[in-house]
């Protein structure tokens, strides 16, 4: 089959490998009908995330259908035909961690756990195509996969819903949803959120959806920051103001924003000389995030407010502003999505037409070209916002 | 019962808990020289490896070694007591979690013949004897007389609180010390109690789930030598009893 794989950093390449096969009793294989490129996995090919390898295939956003089924697996929980959407966290079902619908911190699906367990303390669930420490399982930016404990993730979905209006629901509409369910959101809340990228538009859209009465966007590319409009949000371009934090007290009557979501993770963008510190200790491996975003959410945040971070960190940050937390009594909530307990109730969302996730797809391209892709999504070229690649359409470079 | 292990067995690793390894000697001398080196360049790469250089020096210095020749460690699980004692007591079952045992075999209820991997892929045979034992709380076991190695081991059951399932202490006490599988594992301070613990994830992850989590033998695109060595190197996985050093690196590289 065609693979999307990881040959070094800002290196891509679609590989020829074997058609994943059965390994334990509760897997299954999907065909893979549509898959996508995660602004997550811009992490990865950048580099910053230890323990990729080269030959690891790439993609934890995908959906398909079940061409073969482990012994383990009843036929009222998935059977061959089922079309199905997978999330991206893997979760047994049965731990303590499942039991409590933590399914992101699930104890037994991370095959590498002593790796995570060394850099965190305890292990996170496994991830697909998503670093060794996550478990090192072959992802999704190919033509089939194999999925541990199908008979907990995958999800089913009816004939009439599209692929592209199913396939989010894999991660960055629930990782959206969950960024604003964080952030315990109170009816005439005052949302920002810092990102305009594909789940900071979730999360925008979620905020509303949970009773918000303003959201304040932050980005500084001109058509995500129209596509935040598009969604109800007022947008800062933050390379337009002086300083963000003191732009957020302006728009609020000097109380600050009720609620922070930081939508950019580890690899945020800024200007000054504190930015430019954290770039170069970064590429020093010195300090593997950049903690821009965490350091203006924290200082912006009304008191007694909370911090909701979605996105993406990998290890460790410097001069957070500790004292700022604790004085004004800030909550922060962070965590990979716990997919399962949002992915149901999305779906009805989709189903019942309230909600139509498509809106953020800006490039469709066969797989063949997703190396190509990477790079134009993350130097944002062509306007890119979301890539989802077709693992079967013919290889034709002009598509 | 387990006094007496314990008394017999101490002898084995005398001294080594106070005395520091080459290793960590080396890790102290290079960090702090690497250290004092970025402190005498006066400029940002300099900075950064007199930071990264006393780091690698401080953790040599705080890292406790542990004796090789005993092994504990302990899980919570989320089944009954009476569920994991029954997988445990059945010694078959031992193989499906520990890694580095090959086989376990009943003689009868209460003796075993187990074979398991020692150093450099030599498989090591020894019987052993249940020497006590109360349903759905505690087993003891010990090796007989003229095996390879003398190996004793414990293990307890006890109800969490809360309804939150079982805690399994395990200890193993053997002789002679059997070192450790491979020198970039003892590198890696992954002595006995790691094995144990990885052993202990492995036991949960068949209790709760019904399968251990595996990625070995799914697909990948082309590896490079580096992460042959990695594989090979993995502290977790160790190379089986008879084969051959070359086929299983040139296996581990092409393995995920």
């Amino acid at each position: 089959m065609k693979a999307v794989c990881y040959m070094g950093v800002e290196k891509m390449s679609v590989e020829t490998v074997p058609d994943p096969t059965i390994l334990n009793p509760r897997d299954a294989i999907v065909k893979i009908s549509s898959t996508c490129i995660c602004g997550s996995d811009l992490h990865l090919y950048d580099g910053f995330v230890p323990t990729m390898e080269q030959g690891d295939i790439m993609g934890h956003e995908f959906m398909g259908e079940v061409v073969e089924v482990g012994a383990g697996l009843k036929p009222d929980k998935l059977k061959v035909g089922d079309r199905v959407v997978v999330p991206f966290t893997i979760a047994c079902g049965n731990c303590f961690f499942c039991k409590k619908q933590l399914w992101s911190l699930c104890n037994n699906s991370n095959p590498n756990y002593w790796m995570a367990e060394e850099m965190m303390g305890y292990s996170p669930s496994g991830l697909f195509g998503y670093t060794h420490m996550m478990g090192g399982y072959a992802g999704g930016q190919a033509q089939y996969a194999r999925v541990p404990f199908a008979d907990v993730g995958p999800i089913k979905v009816p004939e009439g819903i599209s692929d592209e209006k199913a396939v989010f629901l894999s991660d960055i509409f629930p990782t959206g949803y969950f960024g604003a369910v964080m952030a315990d959101i109170e009816p005439g809340d005052t949302v920002a959120v810092w990102g305009c990228g594909p789940v900071a538009q979730f999360s925008i859209r979620s905020c509303f959806m949970l009773g918000a009465e303003r959201v304040i966007a932050i980005d500084r590319f001109d058509y995500r920051l129209r596509m935040a409009q598009a969604g109800g949000a007022e947008t800062i371009n933050y390379e337009e103001v002086d300083d963000v934090v003191q732009t957020l007290k302006d728009m609020t009557g000097n109380i600050g924003p009720d609620r922070c979501i930081d939508a950019v993770g580890m690899e945020a963008h800024d200007h000054g000389l504190m930015y430019m510190m954290d770039r170069a200790k970064q590429m020093a491996r010195i300090e593997m995030d950049r903690p821009v975003v965490l350091r203006q959410a924290i200082q912006a945040c009304r008191k007694g407010g909370t911090v909701s971070v979605p996105g993406v960190y990998a290890g460790f940050i410097d001069k957070v502003p500790m004292g700022a937390f604790m004085n004004k009594g800030l909550t922060m909530r962070a965590g990979q999505t716990h997919m399962m307990r949002y992915m149901k109730p999305l779906l009805d969302k989709i189903e019942k037409g309230e909600f139509d996730p498509s809106f953020v797809i800006s490039h469709r391209v066969p797989i063949d070209r997703a190396p190509e892709m990477y790079k134009i999504f993350r130097d944002k070229k062509e306007n890119c916002t979301k890539v989802v690649l077709d693992p079967w359409a013919d290889g034709a470079r002009a598509a | 019962m387990a006094e007496n292990a314990r008394i017999r067995i101490t002898d084995a690793g005398r001294g080594r808990s106070r005395s520091m390894s080459p290793q960590r000697w080396g890790a102290l001398i290079g960090g702090g020289a690497l250290a004092i080196y970025g402190i005498t360049r006066r400029s940002p790469l300099g900075i950064a490896l007199a930071a990264s250089g006393g780091t690698v020096a401080v953790l040599a210095a705080k890292r406790k070694s542990s004796p090789e020749s005993s092994a504990s460690s302990t899980i919570l699980i989320n089944c009954t007591p009476q569920e994991v004692y029954r997988f445990w007591r059945d010694f078959e079952n031992l193989p499906r979690f520990m890694n580095r045992l090959e086989t376990v075999s009943k003689l009868d209820d209460r003796r075993s013949r187990w074979v398991a991997i020692g150093p450099g892929g030599k498989p090591i045979h020894w019987d052993a004897e249940i020497t006590n034992e109360r349903e759905n709380e505690h087993i003891s076991w010990q090796s007989l007389p003229d095996s390879d190695i003398q190996v004793d081991g414990t293990v307890d059951f006890r109800s969490a609180p809360a309804g939150r399932g079982t805690i399994v202490d395990v200890h193993i006490e053997y002789s002679p010390s059997l070192g450790s599988a491979n020198t970039f594992a003892k590198f890696l301070n992954k002595g006995a109690n790691f094995a144990m613990r990885q052993d202990l994830r492995r036991l949960e992850a068949m209790m709760e789930a019904g399968e251990v989590p595996t990625i070995e033998g799914q697909s990948h695109g082309p590896r490079d030598f580096i992460t042959g060595v990695m594989r090979f190197a993995d502290p977790t996985q160790p190379i089986p009893a008879r084969s051959n050093l070359k086929e299983t690196f040139a296996a581990r590289r092409r393995m995920a």
